[in-house]
This record gives C-alpha cells, structure tokens and sequence, in this order.
C-alpha cells in the first residue's frame, strides 16, 4: 500500500497504527538465511573449504552478511520513512563501534611491537 | 531571471508521513518508544564493542594456559548458536501474535522462546563450569580474563532477557494486550533479536575465529 491511499485519511497525531509491515513469511525467511550463514562459518573454520590464511576474511563476511539479515528481517531496518532514523543512529554506533575495535588493535599492536624483550627489561 | 516563489501554505500532512523529519506533527507513540530504546541498544552495542576490542587483544595472551582450540567445544557452540536463533525466530512471531492480538499464540510462543533462551544459558553454564574445573578460570590468563567478561556480559544480557519476558508475559497475562504493554513488549523484542547480534560476533571473533 503506498503513501498515497492514506494521504487523506484522517488521524490524530500520536495515535498508534496497528498495521505491521511484518509477516510470518518475513521470519522464515531470516531465519532460513541465518541458518545458512551460521552453518557455512561453522564449515568454513572447520575444513579447509577456503584457502587457510582467507578464513578470517571470510568468517567476517559471513558476520556482517548475518548482521545484515538480522537487521533486516529481524529487526526490520529498511528503507521505509520511519527507519530513517534508526538508520541514521546505526550508522553513528558502526562508526564508534568501528573506532573503538580498529583504534584499540592498533594502537595496542603498536605498543606491542615497539615493547623491550623481556630479559632485556 | 526567475525567482522561485517557495509555498508556505500549511498542507494537511497525514500521521503516516511524519516520521520524525519534522513535516506533518509528532510520529507515532510506538515509533518514538522504539527508537529510544534504539539508542539504548545501540549504545549496549558500544560497550560490547569495547569487550570485543579488549579480548581481540588479549587472545594471544595464555601466559602459558590453555589456548582456546583446547578449551572450545565447537558441537556445543553450534547447538548454542541454534538455540539462540531459533529464540530470536520465535520471539519475533511471538510479538507479531502480540501486535495481531492473538493472547494464546502469544503464549505459546513466549514459552519456546524461554525454553530456547533458558538451554542456551544452559549449555553456557556447563561449559564455563568445565574450564574452570580444569583449572582455566578467569584468573588464570589473559586470554581467558577477556573470555569470561566478554561472553559472561553477554549471558548476562540473556538472563536478564529471560526475567523481562517472565515480567512481560505475567504484564499481559493481568492487563491483557493493551498499546503500553505492546510497546514495552516491542522494545523487548528488539533487545532479544540485538543480543542474537552480538552473539554473531562472539561466535565468529571467539570461538571460530583462528588464532
């Protein structure tokens, strides 16, 4: 249904709208694909389907491809008008989340690298 | 030279279209709750963030303990990571029955997200009370330290899932499916499938990832 068929309808601000844009069939089909992708990570790290040095990039593929079906069939996040906001919070938490992973392996490798021998302490 | 005449007569806007971009009146009472709790989950989501962070850097770090290819029973994580998904399923059919004001399939599907919920942490128990019984507690390296913080914060999370849904379906049970307890039920159900997220992470970055 479009915008348009309610565009004159009338509604008092704030009152809830029951319609769900959510279905069984929306749930089956994320929890298909999670299945999929959490089995596929599971035989990725535990043969050597995938060249040995390419399993963590490919493990993480598989996280943010989950991720993303979680976000969209679970929690549906999509590109309607009123996820625009939740969105745009997301977009801000993978950037701190980002800053807080990437900066803290950095700089402690760094740290790390640039230590004394032990002995020589 | 044209000079473009800006239309500042106030047009009806319907509550659909008002989606918190400022055009049309406030959004909907159940948009503005859930995205509140949005901002909660996601800043629940940082704090993982910084566990993760920690126990990236510590995972080397075994100062001549176990390592964790050792410790890890990969069958149980996956039987774990089923049990929480399937959770997650359920949950979500769980609040669609809800919004559908459907109290009796509400119910039932309440209860197999418990008992999914409840075998997860389970499994978790058991395996944490087996490394520390062979002598692999948190106290005895680094590694294990940021193990133990990072996937005990996450059980955590999930216990304190499991007493909310307790507190929710007693809510319904006694008030029945009204707009407040919906919300509630709604923001409940966000904070289930985000802690199926974070689980994502943790079985990917701990337990599969190699060392």
């Amino acid at each position: 249904m479009s915008a348009g068929d309610h565009l004159f309808e009338d509604r008092t601000p704030g009152v809830e709208e029951h319609e769900s844009r959510a279905s069984y069939l929306t749930y089956t089909v994320g929890l298909a694909l999670a299945i999929l992708a959490t089995i596929v990570s599971f035989v990725v790290a535990q043969t050597n389907l995938l060249w040995a040095p390419g399993i963590p990039v490919g493990l993480i593929v598989l996280a943010l491809a989950q991720i993303g079906v979680h976000l969209v069939f679970f929690l549906h996040l999509g590109s309607g008008s009123d996820s625009t906001n939740n969105i745009l919070a997301l977009a801000f938490g993978v950037l701190v989340v980002f800053l807080i992973l990437a900066g803290s392996i950095w700089i402690i490798a760094n740290l790390n690298s640039n230590m004394l021998p032990m002995p020589m302490l | 030279m044209t000079v473009v005449a800006i239309d500042r007569t106030a047009t009806a806007v319907p509550t659909e279209l008002a989606h918190g971009r400022g055009g049309g009146g406030p959004a909907s009472k159940r948009i503005v709750v859930a995205y509140g709790f949005w901002i909660f989950i996601l800043s629940d989501i940082i704090m993982f963030a910084a566990l993760f962070a920690a126990y990236a850097v510590l995972r080397g770090n075994t100062a001549g303990g176990p390592i964790g290819a050792e410790l890890f029973n990969l069958r149980n994580v996956f039987i774990e990571t089923m049990c929480l998904l399937f959770s997650s399923y359920t949950c979500g059919l769980g609040a669609l029955s809800a919004e559908r004001r459907q109290p009796g399939r509400f119910l039932i599907f309440a209860a197999f997200t418990f008992v999914l919920g409840a075998a997860f942490l389970f499994i978790e128990a058991r395996e944490f009370a087996h490394m520390v019984a062979i002598g692999a507690g948190p106290s005895r390296s680094g590694f294990l330290s940021a193990f133990f913080t990072l996937v005990g914060m996450h059980g955590f999370h999930v216990t304190s899932g499991l007493v909310a849904l307790i507190y929710l379906t007693a809510q319904i049970l006694v008030q029945s499916l009204q707009a407040a307890v919906l919300r509630r039920l709604l923001c409940w159900s966000l904070f289930w499938h985000a802690l199926d997220i974070v689980w994502v992470g943790v079985f990917t970055l701990v337990y599969l990832m190699p060392v």
